[in-house]
């Protein structure tokens, strides 16, 4: 067994949240740079050029990429072999969002969905546990802000509806949100599991680079054509016309029940604010 | 696509000119309030009480500001979407609202009370809350305390760039989304 101090975790977790909130992701940068060189329209090129002196300003002045700081949502990949000292690891991952949120000047966005009222620290986080094999504890974290959270959603095609249904479906989706949650956006998609289960994976797969390629060719490909189509539509950067809506497209395949074609569409905005640790 | 320099409050003639896609150089005083801040504001306006700002004349600021750190007037402060706003919106242009600023389509209804009241819908670019903070000098809290990042401020900004979506002409900038090209149509 190995050993894993609270301190450690609650130190990793903070500078987690500040970090990705000021800092943006070098593989979000370059397809802002490739899209400036691909744009033809100058508000088009405007945005991104925007864009780029915000995340620069953020950078050295250590002001968030954005004032919405997110709800703070982590995957924990836990190793079977280590073990936690020094308290609960749900709460101290929530004691690391209140140390990050605080410290780092960040946006408490967390309110009761009646009262609305502020919880005041930005906890409770939402957070996914996963047991694996090993030593080590591998934690993701994701800043998820709600513009772009509301213009997602969970469906349940018919299994006859197939890869041309699911295609439809989500490229209506972004046509419906239109300039709504800050596009370039990023698209994350979860077929099969269950109704909650398709929601999990396509939030999880916001989390590969956006240069990476799906290990499977067939889904790959599969992204591939989403991404042309749906960029196809012309909302472009702020929805202001271009050729750049969707700055990545990312599946996630599981298993479903013979009866069901889960589809869950997560839209992530343009700053993809994510950071991973492993301890 | 024409560039101009305004100044709060602002007026008719101001507002009348301008079209969707002219760029607008905002300075002097406006007002942040989002979800829970035009609640409340609807709710002073049923109860016949006094709103804490000037309605007329007035911009309105749809943003919920990140903490200020030490040594600045506030934190990021980018436009958040506002199309939650629209079921309160229309009723503010009525009493003299002349701007609301954020980003994302409006509805019909207030595409209409723009229309009807010489009013504009501006675009603030959507996750560029570091750069656009630059343009903001000063930031008070002027009510609702209580509703933190929701709490409405008094903002001081000089030359904040905001451009024209929906005009009182009925005119929009915003593309439509081209569903035979997407292949969905």
């Amino acid at each position: 067994m190995r050993t894993i101090q609270a301190k450690d975790i609650i130190e990793a977790v903070a500078s987690m949240c500040i970090k990705a909130n000021t800092e943006l992701p070098d593989d979000v940068r370059a397809k802002f740079e490739q899209a400036m060189a691909e744009e033809d329209s100058p508000s088009a090129k405007e945005v991104l050029r925007q864009l780029l002196e915000n995340a620069d300003l953020a950078a050295e002045t250590k002001l968030p990429l954005c004032q919405d700081t997110g709800l703070a949502v982590f995957f924990v990949e836990i190793g079977e072999d280590v073990v936690v000292e020094g308290g609960n690891l749900k709460e101290i991952i929530n004691e690391g969002v209140r140390r990050g949120y605080g410290d780092g000047f960040l946006r408490k966005s967390s309110c009761d969905p009646f009262t609305r009222a502020n919880t005041g620290d930005n906890t409770p986080a939402i957070i996914h546990f996963d047991i694996v094999p090993g030593d080590r504890l591998k934690i993701s974290y994701m800043a998820k802000g709600g513009g772009a959270e509301n213009m997602s959603r969970v469906t349940m095609l018919a299994p006859a509806q197939g890869w041309e249904g699911i295609k439809k479906y989500v490229i209506n989706r972004v046509a419906e949100a239109g300039p709504n949650p800050c596009p370039p956006t990023i698209i994350g998609i979860g077929i099969g599991g269950t109704f909650d289960h398709a929601a999990r994976i396509s939030k999880k797969a916001l989390l590969r680079r956006l240069d990476d390629t799906h290990p499977d060719p067939q889904i790959a490909a599969m992204e591939k054509e989403l991404e042309e189509d749906i960029n196809q539509l012309g909302i472009g950067p702020m929805g202001l016309g271009g050729k750049t809506t969707v700055l990545g497209v990312k599946m996630a395949v599981e298993p479903c029940h013979l009866a069901s074609l889960p589809l869950a569409v997560n839209v992530q905005c343009h700053s993809q604010r994510h950071e991973e640790v492993e301890l | 696509m024409a560039e101009y320099e305004l100044k709060t409050p602002l007026k008719d003639e101001d507002l009348a000119k301008l079209k969707a896609g002219d760029v607008v150089k905002l300075t002097g005083h406006i007002y942040t309030a989002r979800d829970a801040a035009h609640k409340r504001l609807v709710d002073l306006l049923d109860k016949g009480e006094k709103l804490p700002f000037e309605l007329q004349g007035a911009v309105v600021y749809y943003v919920g500001p990140s903490p200020a750190p030490p040594g600045r007037p506030i934190g990021s402060a980018g436009p958040t979407t506002s199309y939650r706003m629209d079921t309160y919106a229309p009723r503010l242009h009525g009493l003299g609202l002349k701007a609301s600023v954020g980003k994302g389509k409006r509805n019909e209804e207030v595409r209409q009370a723009l229309k009807d009241h010489t009013a504009v819908y501006f675009g603030a670019t959507g996750g560029a809350g570091a750069l656009l903070s630059k343009c903001i000098t000063k930031a008070e809290v002027i009510a609702f305390d209580d509703l933190g990042p929701e709490a409405i401020r008094e903002l001081t900004v000089e030359n904040f760039p905001l451009l024209v979506i929906n005009d009182s002409h009925g005119g929009e900038l915003y593309v439509q989304p081209d569903r035979k090209a997407a292949g969905i149509e």
